[in-house]
């Protein structure tokens, strides 16, 4: 069970009891350069950890036990239980997905077994991005690639030091690149008001530039850059309380830099019709290939979203919003979004999967409820079933898809608990099924 | 468990078996040599009047890997209408160009195929693309790892670094993903695009790196030859798809200082600039070159009528064709400092010209290249069609009639522009079996694949024979056995199993990993150790969905190591 390798960094000393190079899959940067010690009392994060991973890791899972209507009972009995009720169901909703690949896939295997509907947690944010990839599509680029080559960093309505504390650290404020012995500053510009600047610092980090709108005003903005990149400048003098001028100026440094990165997160454009500035966004960087390079980059992907999108667009065809009630995956990212199907009354069980962060709890229904959660998860009322599992990365190994999309990445077991898998129950229940 | 196949008709290039009756044994999944008379024979197919080859082998489709899926999610309309219902024994899908995983894997094994090879794996991708080759099932997988628009190998290159640093940098690379062999796609011009290069042709310089597409493809072909890779560097050329291609593809053959290497998709690179449309065949000018060097390889990528999507790592080449997306929608990624991709929708149409003479190209090729031993049959799953056009594509090959009534129908300029209907080669039944059986076994190393002689593997596709129609033949073969075990019956799956990943491990000094450590730590968001692949992990991604069948990874040799 216990898995945890001694160091073997070039750097690290032979008597040291670090973890090296452990990945963090509590946000969808997953950060693979961390460092833990482990003792009696649990894990600690020794190196390269942000407050997410802190607490991700270093968070007590002891003592948890499976239940069936709140009374304690063994692992065999509670998947007993919870086979029963997913095969009475007629339409099972398999919501959260908080879990890696394997989990993923066997959800889908369950799903596709049971004849239910598969949704992310997170699905809302991702789908202000699937709708633009499904319409028109983008120029987008990956962490690494962005480290190493972005001039200009274009940070748009998002909070990316809330969501990936990391982010300006590892991929903007690096002192090496690829590209330069000494590479020169970046700028970085915020579309936006309010946004935390607080990690934007250090060597590399030159001009820092905001446009301060309100940020459900940003469509506006976005729309006004577009126009001014494609020559076809606004007329007023001001944009959602941006002056005309700066947002000219933006579309000009744009167009001189060699590799501008326009940078968002969906979870954060958390107001209506979202999509449509990913849309302005990515169709803003295709008019700026025309002539020179630059390239979107999608941040989010917290609780393991871009690996539950991936895995059922691999298997069933389609990222997410999947029924497969008819034997068919059938898809429809309206219908099929499980906070709509709960408020209208549809699908008679609800199937909960959060294995990263207490946080991610179902949401209140009338429906009886299997969960399979990280201990100390947040329920809003007793589910007919909870069965305790493992995180991957830090119970159990796994592996997970980062949120560029390109590169994933092994999870290790570090041996904190001996919570079980989510997917080694999810088959033991389709299994039975 | 001893099991007899009695009577069939059996076309085995590899063991110069041209359509004999024979009698043929498979004892725990290998093919035996007849046991001693009296022995038990615990299973017998009676396969009088059939057809016996061994099961099919696609040496170049894209089937798994983060671009496929991105067009998998940019599609939906690609999947509706197509879907495939759960049963007892398989798992739901969808798809038509771009299908799921499991779809593929079934679709495969019903149409012949035991083996398909993901012919563009990144580096930085690779995990992905084993854990999506691990949920195709049926079929035995492997995959060609992309190298020469990475910046750790163009630096090694720009500096001059030692030749056996290179040789040591690939294959680690091929050790660390997990890949059988190497591919080189749009030499440097994936990185040049990065730097804002619209194309780089042969001998054009890398505006960064200062070295040239030749300089490259000689590089990494040499480098396969001497660490003794079975598979030659496979290459997707410069100009995909840029009317006048076929000059960059004539210099890279004549190019190859006798080197061995294998084009691909070579259809995409095969067009001249003659006539009103400036958009011509070169396949006659290729096809005569190519029969004059036995050391080149190709694969045609034909094109077929109607939906697919393109999906390339020809970021560069990509981006250029985004002009003919359909629908229009289109992704292009720059990639890890590692590679890029291009996922382009795109539909063939029989009255366009340009569509209809690249149909009529690849058919030139495919007619005008004598040694089937160098030729495979591709579409370039799913960039010329889906792989369930192989059946039409066999028919079009051996029948010319057919192929006559079906240029027939294509726009009149493009009939005009293609010598197709003057060609009369017909394939033969021996000829299919090489293009599509021992032919890509033999160039990939498969030691125990794509034939049937004792101590190969038994992957056994059984046909009804049937002259009138080899497009109905080769779509529902009688019986389908891997390893001995029948898994299609009357082309439909009996049976799920998971198949094997084929990977090949040139020796390399270890050494390499000190400047690859310290390279990762400075530039790249994942450390080395986390890059790397443990077969552990693929084992693992093929587990959970056979009922607990197990692939396993299987180590093809390499010869020895030189300089």
């Amino acid at each position: 069970m216990t898995n945890w390798t001694q160091a073997k960094g070039p750097g690290d000393s032979p008597k040291s009891n670090a973890i090296t190079d452990v990945a963090c899959p509590f946000c969808g940067l997953v950060c693979d350069d961390l460092e833990m010690a482990r003792d009696e009392s649990g894990l600690k994060v020794t190196k390269n950890g942000c407050e997410k991973a802190v607490a991700g890791f270093e968070r007590k899972v002891d003592g948890a036990r499976p239940q069936v209507d709140g009374r304690d009972v063994d692992l065999e009995t509670a998947i007993r239980a919870a086979t029963d009720l997913i095969r009475k169901s007629s339409l099972p909703l398999f919501g959260g997905l908080g879990t890696d690949v394997n989990g993923i896939r066997s959800v889908l295997a369950l799903a596709d077994k049971a004849g239910g509907v598969i949704d992310h947690a997170l699905s809302e944010g991702q789908y202000r991005n699937f709708r633009v990839l499904q319409t028109t599509g983008w120029i987008m680029t990956t962490l690494t690639e962005a480290r190493n080559r972005a001039d200009v960093f274009v940070i748009v309505g998002s909070d990316l030091q809330k969501l990936h504390p990391r982010f300006f650290e590892r991929i903007v404020n690096v002192e090496q690149s690829l590209l330069s012995e000494a590479p020169p500053k970046r700028t970085v510009v915020f579309i936006g008001k309010g946004l935390d600047q607080s990690g934007v610092k250090g060597s590399r980090i030159g001009e820092i530039i905001t446009l301060p709108c309100e940020l459900d005003r940003i469509s506006e903005v976005v729309a006004a850059l577009a126009a001014e990149i494609r020559g076809t400048p606004p007329s007023a003098d001001t944009v959602a309380g941006v002056p005309t001028a700066d947002i000219k100026a933006l579309a000009e440094r744009c167009r001189a830099a060699s590799y501008p990165v326009f940078v968002w997160a969906p979870p954060s454009l958390a107001f209506p019709n979202a999509d449509l500035v990913v849309n302005t966004v990515s169709d803003l960087v295709k008019d700026l290939n025309v002539k020179g390079r630059a390239a979107g980059l999608a941040l989010g992907g917290n609780e393991g979203a871009i690996s539950a999108g991936a895995v059922s667009s691999w298997q069933s065809g389609y990222p997410l919003r999947v029924s497969f009630a008819s034997g068919k995956p059938d898809y429809d990212f309206q219908r099929y979004a499980i906070p709509s199907m709960l408020a209208n009354g549809e699908g008679d069980l609800l199937v909960w999967l959060a294995s990263f962060t207490p946080d991610l709890g179902p949401p209140a229904t009338k429906l009886p409820t299997i969960v399979l959660g990280t201990p100390g998860i947040k329920l809003q009322s007793t589910p007919a079933v909870f069965i305790p599992v493992g995180t991957p990365g830090a119970d159990h190994g796994g592996r997970i898809i980062r949120v560029d999309n390109v590169v994933s990445l092994p999870l290790r077991d570090l041996g904190r608990s001996n919570l079980p898998k989510a997917a080694d129950i999810f088959a033991a229940i389709e299994l039975a099924l | 468990m001893l099991i007899k196949f009695t009577g069939g008709t059996v076309y085995d290039p590899m063991n110069g078996v041209n359509g004999e009756v024979r009698d043929i044994y498979a004892r725990d999944g290998r093919i035996v040599a007849a046991p001693p008379p009296g022995t038990k024979i615990d299973q017998e197919f009676s396969l009088a009047g059939r057809t016996v080859m061994a099961g099919a082998i696609d040496p170049h489709s894209h089937i798994g890997g983060g671009k496929v899926t991105i067009g998998r999610m940019m599609l939906p309309e690609d999947h509706q209408g197509h879907e495939v219902a759960r049963t007892d024994l398989m798992r739901s899908g969808c798809g038509h160009a771009v299908p799921s995983t499991m779809t593929a894997g079934y679709r495969y094994a019903e149409m012949g195929y035991t083996a398909a090879f993901e012919p563009a794996m990144l580096p930085a991708n690779a995990r992905q693309a084993h854990l999506e080759m691990g949920d195709t099932p049926m079929i035995d997988k492997g995959a060609f790892v992309m190298l020469g628009n990475d910046d750790f190998f163009l630096r090694a290159v720009a500096q001059k670094k030692d030749f056996s640093f290179i040789k040591d940098y690939i294959a680690w690379t091929m050790h660390a993903s997990q890949a059988l062999a190497v591919k080189i796609v749009n030499p440097g011009g994936i990185s040049a695009f990065k730097f804002n290069q619209r194309q780089l042709d042969l001998d054009e310089k890398h505006a960064f790196y200062g070295m040239t597409p030749r300089d490259i493809i000689l590089t990494l072909a040499r480098g396969m030859k001497e660490l003794g890779v079975p598979h030659p560097i496979h290459i997707h050329g410069c100009n995909l798809g840029v009317p006048g291609s076929m000059h960059s593809t004539l210099a890279t053959i004549k190019g190859a200082e006798g080197l061995p290497l294998h084009l691909t998709h070579i259809q995409f690179h095969s067009y001249g600039t003659e006539g009103d449309m400036k958009f011509s065949s070169g396949a006659p000018q290729i096809a005569e070159l190519l029969n004059q060097h036995s050391n080149v390889s190709i694969d045609i990528g034909q094109i077929m009528f109607g939906q697919t999507c393109t999906a390339s790592g020809d970021s560069m080449r990509q981006y250029g064709n985004t002009k003919s997306a359909d629908p229009k929608k289109w992704v292009v990624m720059d990639i890890e400092c590692d590679n890029g991709c291009g996922v382009v929708p795109m539909k063939y149409r029989d009255k366009s010209y340009v569509n209809a003479l690249q149909w009529a190209i690849g058919l030139e090729l495919f007619l005008l290249v004598n040694d089937p031993w160098r030729i495979f049959l591709t579409t370039d799953h799913p960039n010329g069609a889906p792989f369930y056009y192989y059946p039409h594509l066999i028919r079009l090959l051996m029948d010319r009639t057919f192929r006559n009534e079906m240029l027939e129908k294509l726009h009149p300029g493009a009939q005009a522009a293609t010598i197709l209907k003057s060609l009369t080669r017909e394939y033969s039944l021996y000829e299919i079996a090489i293009m599509t059986r021992a032919g890509p076994a033999k160039s990939l190393g498969l030691r125990d694949r794509g034939h049937l002689g004792v101590g190969a593997t038994a992957d056994i596709t059984v046909y009804e024979e049937n002259a009138d129609d080899r497009e109905a033949m080769f779509k529902t073969p009688l019986f389908v056995f891997k390893n001995g075990e029948l898994i299609v019956k009357n082309g439909k799956v009996v049976k799920v199993v998971a198949g094997a990943t084929h990977v090949a491990r040139p020796e390399y000094d270890r050494a390499i990993e000190k400047p690859l450590r310290e390279y990762f730590d400075r530039y790249h968001t994942v450390k080395l150790d986390n890059f790397r692949l443990s077969d552990q992990e693929i084992v693992d991604s093929n587990c959970g969905h056979t009922g607990g069948e197990c692939g396993c990874v299987i180590v093809q040799p390499c010869g020895p190591r030189t300089s």
